[in-house]
């Protein structure tokens, strides 16, 4: 069984070339199109990783971050979150949130896929709580 | 004939009546019954004093010698209470606030309290009024003497003083003034029972010229051989001077004199505003006096020609009023005229005598005591007595200077010439008391001056020429000039020739005075209770009595300021002074404190009795040297006025600052809003550009690498950046289109059009998208609408957007689109309507800003509703969105219909973009 990673973004053609990297690098996907959905998708599929757009609909991308890194059995999720470039306040709430990764839009392919492949390894060893 | 012992007893009788009036009004007051007294009528009577026996006779002599020209003498008095009510009503209110006893105390009290301008104004007022008094005189004994002897006896020098009718006259009136005038010293110099009689005497003068008045007009028939109607009409009397305008440079003149006496003779002074009762008298005055000018004059001109007529010409015509009675038979009648001449001399005298003899013993003689200090005032003596002393020989002296006057100066002038050379006296202190009530200038020393100068020119050119004409000595001084200087010539100053002497002597001494008074007053500096005086007069309306010349301080015993009272104005009156005091304060009478504010009081009150500059004398040598110096005063007065000042800029600049502070909040606000809303459209802006920019460097990267793409894939992903680069092209032109509409710099095309045509064109472009998202779309706008000035093009661009998100956003299954149309009012109003999931109220209020999609919205730039709403405002229309009766949103836009509004529309475009540009 590949590792699953959830893709949490509104917009359909970066959902779909999301997708496409990601799966060509071996992993399963499973998209969410808006925050509400992305929570519901934690909980009940425990991606080995996700990718989070912070500008969702419904629940922010802060909103789903909060949410997972306050829930004890959630927290241990890796959490890449895209974010834009110039919203500097975005970063900083998300890494006092406990975000494990960052990148920017617009991305390089690499870029996404290598830090994806890190947090899906970092999530094959046990949980062992809190990063920190 | 009337014989001596009837005319003199029926004079006895009435100088008896005119006593008893006197007295009973008096006793009256006492009582505090004088209602009648201090009515608006009577007062306006007593002022008719003005009319003398000048008048009563000597208005008929002018007209009979010099034509239309008396009536400056009504004119002028008229001019002043129709015109000049202001002025009045200053003198009066300044006189009641700081009790003015008389002209000469209402002058000096304006200069500082200046004794030496007291003095000066009372010599004037004295010199000038002598001519006047002899002018009575004459009047009097001249009438006595036709009456009962049928000619004039005065001129005859063979007679002596005692043998002179005017003698008698004189004696006669002194004692009358003196047992009437000076029966007690007053506070305020009010004489209720002198203006009764004198209202009373109005009464008698009128009466009597209207009678002779109407005896001529209706009585009197020509006994010519021609004419046989009334001799007044009589068509040979037609070119005699009465029907001429007489000489017209004189009327000015005339005039001003006129109306200068009236408030500047002693006794016009007294009547008119020391002894008024009410300021508000001044408003009856101002109509009835000038009636009651109109009626005495009325009839001057008939009298005047009767008497051309049937007395001729070579008999005096100043007493026509006297002989056209007596030649036409009427003793009855003449004796009638000679009370109402007889009525006019006596009031005349009285009310002089009684405003001299005040201003000589208060403005001469108290002050020569005073300073000579004979007068010791720690000696408990009353000076009652000594003051009414005073005035009873100040009366005689007045009586005696006009009987002088009159032995040796006026007995060959026309009574008329008199009463001017008087006038023209008086006229010399208007310059310094108008002056002093408008003019915060004038300073003690230019008064002097003015007075001063205007008084010897006066003396120099009317008063000595008239003196020398008759007394016959130095008759080389009027043809030659003194010691043969021509250009001193008293009638002909500074070469100043050809001007009648009246004019000539006015314009000198006028001249002279204003132009002294304005200089002197300009060069010198005031003292500092001049300065105080003079604001509290040019002041008047604005400053209540309270605040005036609280300069004293220290405690003086009450003993001692009582002690001074009750010497000055006798221990009764004296008593309720301080009574009053303190009944004012809410004191009891024997816990009186001599504060400053008593002290102030009480030479007030005293002030009133001996005028105010010598009861500053008398009460500051009781009140010791106990005062704090004037220059103290001012200066703290100054201080206190800037400090008021002061404080009153500051108030008014902290509230403007305070206005500016809220400007400048509200300023910054605003600002910060619109940065905020900047910095949202510029991360709106990044969000818009990066999302599609993420797609096509995405798959653009992986096209790159693409060795291992199926040819699907590759054309997929191809597609993909051209429709995203396709995205970017379009958002970059909405946002540059938002940016021209909001700066209003659009290029819209306005024609004449039928919104009802492009609502079907949008419709109909929007039909395939709406089967292709399964809705139902319905168009159900009328075939015709009506016109109205817009852009075909963007009017569809905003309807097609509108029915675009009705579509997209319309999540029910079958969903129905409507689009409808109608005319309200002057407006097109087109409807989009939709059952989609609606537009939350919080929504509905920030929908048509830029890049505010509703929650539920997923696609477009959010620009759409921003641009909608920029083109309709261009447009001079709107757009508004409201909750579909069921489920779903209505969208609704309007346009005013071409001819509602055709011009302004385009005007409206250029204001309403520029405002809302400063969002961009």
């Amino acid at each position: 069984m590949r590792p699953l990673v959830l893709i949490a973004e509104d917009e359909p053609y970066i959902v779909e070339s999301l997708t496409f990297l990601i799966e060509r690098a071996g992993l399963e996907v499973s998209v969410a199109r808006d925050g509400a959905l992305a929570l519901q998708a934690i909980r009940n599929l425990r991606p080995a990783a996700v990718i989070l757009d912070i500008m969702l609909p419904e629940e922010s991308g802060l909103e789903v971050l909060r949410h997972v890194k306050g829930n004890p059995v959630l927290r241990a999720t890796p959490i890449l979150v895209l974010t834009a470039r110039g919203q500097e306040n975005d970063r900083r709430m998300a890494l006092a949130l406990g975000a494990d990764a960052f990148v920017t839009k617009p991305f390089s392919n690499r870029d996404v896929v290598e830090q994806t492949l890190a947090l899906v390894g970092r999530s094959d060893r046990p949980a062992q709580g809190p990063p920190r | 004939m009337l014989t001596p012992g009837v005319v003199l007893a029926i004079s006895g009788l009435y100088l008896a009546l005119l006593f008893v009036l006197a007295f009973a009004t008096d006793r009256m007051a006492a009582n505090g019954r004088a209602k009648l007294i201090r009515s608006p009528v009577v007062y306006t009577l007593s002022l008719t004093v003005y009319c003398t026996s000048w008048t009563f006779y000597g208005a008929v002599g002018s007209a009979a010698r010099n034509g239309a020209e008396f009536a400056t003498i009504y004119l002028g008095p008229t001019l002043v209470f129709a015109g000049a009510f202001f002025l009045l009503r200053k003198l009066v209110r300044i006189s009641k606030t700081h009790r003015i006893t008389s002209i000469a105390d209402f002058i000096s009290s304006r200069y500082g309290k200046s004794t030496r301008v007291a003095a000066i104004v009372t010599l004037i007022a004295l010199v000038g009024t002598t001519p006047y008094i002899a002018l009575q005189l004459k009047s009097v004994a001249t009438s006595l003497d036709i009456l009962t002897v049928g000619k004039t006896l005065v001129s005859a020098e063979a007679h002596g003083i005692f043998g002179d009718t005017a003698f008698w006259v004189a004696a006669s009136m002194a004692a009358f003034v003196i047992i009437f005038g000076t029966r007690n010293i007053g506070a305020d110099e009010h004489h209720p029972g002198v203006v009764a009689a004198i209202a009373f005497e109005s009464l008698v003068k009128l009466a009597a010229l209207v009678a002779v008045g109407l005896f001529v007009v209706i009585g009197l028939k020509s006994a010519g051989p021609d004419y046989s109607g009334p001799v007044w009409l009589d068509p040979a009397l037609r070119g005699t001077p009465p029907f001429s305008a007489g000489d017209p440079s004189r009327w000015t003149t005339m005039l001003f004199l006129a109306a200068a006496a009236i408030v500047c003779l002693p006794r016009q002074f007294q009547v008119a505003v020391v002894e008024v009762t009410d300021e508000r008298h001044l408003r009856t005055a101002s109509w009835l006096f000038p009636l009651y000018m109109l009626l005495i004059s009325f009839f001057t001109v008939p009298i005047a020609v009767a008497g051309l007529g049937i007395v001729g010409p070579d008999r005096n015509p100043d007493l026509y009023v006297l002989t056209v009675p007596l030649q036409a038979g009427s003793d009855l009648l003449a004796l009638a005229a000679f009370i109402g001449g007889f009525s006019s001399a006596t009031s005349m005298v009285i009310v002089a005598c009684i405003a001299l003899s005040i201003m000589i013993s208060n403005h001469m003689v108290m002050p020569l005591l005073l300073r000579s200090r004979r007068l010791d005032l720690h000696q408990a003596r009353d000076l009652t007595g000594l003051l009414l002393a005073i005035r009873r020989v100040s009366i005689v002296l007045i009586l005696s200077l006009g009987f002088f006057y009159y032995r040796f100066g006026a007995q060959s002038d026309a009574l008329a010439a008199i009463g001017l050379i008087s006038f023209a006296a008086a006229a010399q202190l208007l310059p310094a008391m108008v002056g002093g009530i408008y003019w915060r200038g004038g300073t003690e020393q230019g008064a002097v001056a003015g007075l001063l100068a205007g008084f010897v020119v006066w003396a120099y050119t009317l008063l000595l020429p008239s003196l020398v004409r008759v007394g016959g000595a130095m008759p080389g001084l009027l043809t030659d000039g003194p010691f043969g200087i021509a250009f001193l010539r008293p009638e002909a100053l500074f070469y100043l020739d050809g001007w009648g002497s009246i004019q000539h002597a006015l314009f000198w001494s006028l001249s002279l005075n204003v132009g002294a008074y304005v200089f002197v007053s300009l060069a010198s500096v005031p003292k500092p209770l001049e300065r105080l005086q003079s604001a509290l007069f040019v002041d008047a309306f604005g400053e209540s009595p309270r605040r005036t010349s609280r300069a004293w301080t220290g405690d003086t015993a009450v003993e001692d300021l009582m002690a001074l009272a009750r010497r000055i104005v006798g221990p009764e009156r004296a008593y309720r002074v301080f009574r009053d005091y303190a009944e004012s304060e809410k004191h009891d009478l024997r816990e009186l404190v001599a504060d400053a504010r008593l002290i102030s009081f009480v030479e007030r009150q005293l002030a009133g009795s001996i005028g105010a500059a010598s009861a500053r004398v008398l009460v500051s040598r009781v009140a010791g040297g106990e005062t704090i110096s004037l220059d103290e005063v001012i200066t703290i007065l100054d201080e206190t006025q800037q400090a008021i000042e002061y404080g009153r800029q500051l108030e008014q600049k902290s509230s403007e600052l305070e206005a500016v502070a809220v400007q400048l909040r509200l300023a910054n606000a605003r600002l910060k809003e619109i940065d905020t809303i900047k910095d949202e459209f510029l991360s709106h802006v990044s969000h818009e550009l990066r999302t599609p920019m993420t797609s096509i460097r995405s798959f653009a990267e992986v096209l790159l690498e693409g060795d291992r793409l199926s040819p699907q894939q590759r054309d997929r992903f191809a597609r993909i950046i051209y429709e995203e680069s396709q995205r970017l092209t379009r958002l970059l032109d909405e946002i540059l289109d938002l940016n021209r509409l909001q700066r209003g710099d659009h290029d819209l095309k306005q024609a004449r059009i039928d919104p009802a045509t492009t609502a079907h064109e949008a419709v109909a472009a929007m039909t395939g998208f709406a089967f292709q998202h399964g809705i139902d779309l319905r168009d159900e706008v009328p075939d015709r609408l009506g016109p109205v000035l817009s852009d075909p093009d963007r009017l569809k661009q905003v309807l097609i957007n509108l029915v675009h998100n009705a579509i997209k956003f319309n999540d029910s299954a079958g969903g129905h689109v409507r689009v409808s149309g109608s005319v309200r009012a002057d407006r097109v109003v087109l409807r989009v309507e939709d059952d989609g999931p609606g537009v939350s109220e919080r929504d509905r209020a920030r929908i048509f800003e830029k890049f505010v999609r509703g929650s539920s919205g997923r696609e477009g730039s959010g620009l759409g509703l921003a641009i909608s709403k920029q083109i309709l405002e261009a447009h001079g229309g709107g757009i508004s969105v409201h909750p579909a009766a069921a489920r779903g949103a209505v969208f609704e836009i309007d346009l005013p219909l071409a001819g509602a509004e055709p011009p302004a529309a385009p005007a409206e475009t250029a204001i309403r973009p520029a405002l809302k540009g400063e969002h961009a």
